[in-house]
C-alpha cells in the first residue's frame, strides 16, 4: 500500500511532467488533452465537494457546467461582435478578459446552486437524484430553445479570451492557467475538509441528527456545500468553453452529469484527488481506447462496473488502502 | 421548590389508534435526577422525542428553563440548553472519537461558519472537546475512529458529545444499555456527580441504576403515567407492581 499523499503527489506530477514533455517535445495536442483533463477534474473537484463531503448525489451538475460554459459564450459573443448583453436597467457589455468572465460563471452558477439546492434539499435519497437531474434537464431545453445564443448549434468564439499578462493562445500557457486553478481549488477544498464547516458537513452526512442536537442546520450546512460545489464546476464551465472556443447544450445534458460523476466513482468519493485521477483516467481511456473503437464506453462501463463492485474507494482506494481517519 | 427546569404539560400523542403518549405530564427540578422507566413500548422513545423537538405532540406543551418550546426544532431547543444522548448511538463512525466531541463544542460555540482554518486546531474547540473526552475517560482513544470503539465506549462518547453543549438541562435515553455492569456502575457514579451541573432526566431500563440515582420515578405505561414519587413510593405502588414490575399484589 502507498500512503495516499504520496500517490497524490505522484498524480499531480503528472500533471506538470506530461505537458511539460509535450511542449518541449512540440506535441500541443497532448497539452490540449491534459487541459481538457484538468478542466475535467476541476469540475469534478466541485461535486465531490457535494458527493463526498455532503453525501448530495446531485445528477445536475451539468447545470453549473453549463451555466460557467455560456457565462463565457455569451460574455465573449457580445464583445466580438461589439453589441452589449443588455441595455435596460442598465447597459452590460461583453468581454474577452478572463477574470471578469470566471467571476461571472462563479457567481451565477452559485446563484443557480442556490435556488436548485434549497428546492432539492426538502428531498433526500432517490428523490435528490431524480430533482437535480430535472433541474439539470430544464438548463438542458431552455438552452436548447434559446435561439439568440445558437440554440442547438450552440456559440462559437473566434479567439481564447484574454488572461492579463499571458498569451492564452499558446496551449501550454492556458493550460498552465488551468492547471493553477485546478492546484488553488484543491488546496481550497483539503482545507474545506478539516475546517470547522468541513467537520459539521461531514457529520451531518452521517448523522444529521446529532448535527441537529447540538444545535447545528443539517440542511444549511449541505446547502452552502451544494452552493461552493456549483461555484467550482461552473468556473470548469467557464474554462471548458475557452479551451474548446465553443459552447452547447451538450454541456448542459445528463451525460454531462454523469460523466462528472462517473469521474469521482472511478477516482474515489470524499478523496481529495479521487475526482482528479478519474478525469485523468477518463481523458486517457477516451484519447486510446476512443482511438481503437467507436464503442470506447464499453470498456469504460466495464471499468466502472469492476470498481463499483470490488473497489468501493475507487483507484486511490485500490492503491492506497481505506482512508484514513483525517485529523 | 424550585421552579422545573424542563416540564411537560398534558402532551398527547397518538399513532392511528395507538396512545403513544397520554396525557403526560412530568417534570424536572434543579439538581435530581428524575427516572422515567417502563416496560417496553410504554411510549418512553415517544415522550423523549417530543421533549427534544423530533416529534410534535397532538397536544399539550414542553416547557425547557420557563419558556415554551413547544413550537420549536430540535436545533433551537439544543441552543437553549438542552443536551440530549440517543438511545442508539448516533455518532459520526468514519471520524475519530475527537472530531465527534468537537462537533459538540463546535455545535456549543455557534460557529460553523469557518471554511479555511483546521477544526482540530482551534484552541477552545480542542480544549472543550477534550475536557469532555477526559470527563468519561476517553482521552486515550481521541484518535480512535468512533467505528472501532467497544460499545461501552461509544455509550461514553454520547455522554461526551452532550457533556461539551454544557447543556443545561440532560435528557438521557438509556445510557446504560449495553454496558456491562461495571460500566454501568462507573456510569452511575459519573450521573450521581452530574446531577449537580445540570439535572438529568433519565430513561432506563437498568433498575440497579435508577434505585440508586432516582430522586424521583415516573412510571410510564401504555403512554400513560401510572404513578410517579420517590423510590420507596413506587416500589410499594401496587399499580406499579402489578402493572410493571410484574408481581402478584
Amino acid at each position: 500500500m502507498i500512503a495516499e499523499r504520496y500517490l497524490n503527489a505522484a498524480i499531480l506530477a503528472i500533471f506538470f511532467v506530461v505537458p511539460a514533455w509535450a511542449w518541449w517535445a512540440n506535441e500541443p495536442f497532448t497539452i490540449t488533452l491534459m487541459t481538457r483533463a484538468a478542466i475535467f477534474a476541476l469540475a469534478a473537484v466541485g461535486l465531490n465537494v457535494a458527493l463526498g463531503l455532503g453525501g448530495l448525489v446531485s445528477l445536475g451538475h451539468a447545470a453549473f457546467f453549463g451555466i460557467g460554459g455560456y457565462a463565457m459564450g455569451i460574455l465573449a459573443f457580445h464583445a466580438q461582435t461589439v453589441t452589449p448583453v443588455m441595455e435596460w436597467p442598465f447597459v452590460i457589455e461583453g468581454t474577452k478578459s478572463m477574470p471578469v468572465i470566471w467571476l461571472t460563471a462563479i457567481v451565477l452558477s452559485a446563484l443557480a446552486a442556490l435556488v436548485i439546492g434549497h428546492l432539492s434539499l426538502r428531498t433526500s435519497g432517490v428523490y435528490f437524484i431524480m430533482i437535480t437531474l430535472a433541474f439539470g434537464q430544464m438548463f438542458f431545453f431552455f438552452s436548447i430553445s434559446w435561439s439568440a445564443y445558437g440554440g442547438e448549434d450552440g456559440l462559437s468564439i473566434w479567439v481564447r479570451n484574454d488572461f492579463p499578462g499571458l498569451n492564452t493562445l499558446q496551449p501550454i500557457q492556458f493550460y498552465g492557467l488551468c492547471l493553477a486553478i485546478l492546484c488553488a481549488v484543491l488546496w481550497f477544498t483539503s482545507r474545506l475538509a478539516r475546517s470547522p464547516f468541513g467537520l459539521a458537513l461531514n457529520a451531518a452526512r452521517q448523522v444529521p441528527q446529532r448535527v441537529e442536537t447540538v444545535g447545528l442546520n443539517a440542511t444549511r450546512l449541505k446547502l452552502v456545500a451544494f452552493v461552493i460545489s456549483g461555484a467550482i464546476t461552473g468556473l470548469a464551465g467557464a474554462l471548458f468553453a475557452d479551451l474548446n472556443r465553443f459552447v452547447s447544450p451538450t454541456m448542459f445534458s445528463w451525460q454531462m452529469s454523469g460523466e462528472i460523476m462517473v469521474f469521482i466513482i472511478i477516482g474515489g468519493v470524499a478523496r481529495l484527488f479521487g475526482p482528479v485521477a478519474g478525469a485523468l483516467v477518463f481523458v486517457a481511456l477516451e484519447h486510446f481506447l476512443g482511438g481503437l473503437s467507436d464503442y470506447w464506453l464499453v470498456y469504460l462501463g466495464a471499468l466502472l462496473l469492476l470498481i463499483v463492485l470490488f473497489g468501493r474507494g475507487g483507484l486511490i482506494g485500490i492503491v492506497s488502502g481505506r482512508e484514513k481517519a483525517h485529523g | 421548590m424550585a421552579d422545573p427546569v424542563l416540564a411537560t404539560h398534558g402532551i398527547s400523542k397518538s399513532f392511528g389508534a395507538l396512545k403513544a403518549s397520554d396525557d403526560v405530564s412530568i417534570d424536572l427540578r434543579p439538581g435530581e435526577i428524575h427516572a422515567i422507566i417502563g416496560p417496553n413500548g410504554a411510549g418512553k422513545s415517544t415522550l423523549i422525542a417530543q421533549i427534544c423537538g423530533t416529534l410534535m405532540p397532538d397536544a399539550g406543551s414542553v416547557h425547557l428553563l420557563g419558556r415554551d418550546v413547544t413550537q420549536q426544532s430540535t436545533r433551537a431547543r439544543a441552543k437553549a440548553g438542552l443536551g440530549r444522548t440517543f438511545q442508539i448511538s448516533a455518532l459520526a463512525m468514519q471520524d475519530t472519537v475527537l472530531q465527534n466531541a468537537v462537533l459538540g463544542a463546535l455545535g456549543a460555540s455557534g460557529r460553523p461558519w469557518r471554511f479555511l482554518s483546521p477544526a482540530l486546531e482551534d484552541a477552545d474547540l480542542r480544549a472543550r472537546a477534550e475536557a469532555a473526552l477526559e470527563r468519561v475517560g476517553l482521552q486515550d482513544h481521541a484518535a480512535t475512529r468512533t467505528a472501532e470503539l467497544s460499545h461501552g465506549q461509544r455509550r461514553q462518547l454520547e455522554v461526551a458529545v452532550a457533556l461539551t453543549l454544557e447543556p443545561s438541562v440532560f435528557v438521557m435515553d438509556e445510557p446504560m444499555a449495553g454496558l456491562g455492569s461495571e460500566g454501568s456502575k462507573r456510569l452511575t457514579g459519573f450521573l450521581d456527580e452530574l446531577r449537580h451541573e445540570a439535572p438529568i432526566l433519565l430513561v432506563e431500563h437498568d433498575m440497579d441504576a435508577v434505585f440508586t440515582l432516582a430522586d424521583r420515578i415516573s412510571v410510564l405505561v401504555y403512554g400513560k403515567v401510572i404513578a410517579s414519587g420517590s423510590i420507596d413510593e413506587i416500589q410499594s405502588d401496587r399499580q406499579v407492581r402489578e402493572a410493571y414490575l410484574g408481581e402478584d399484589a
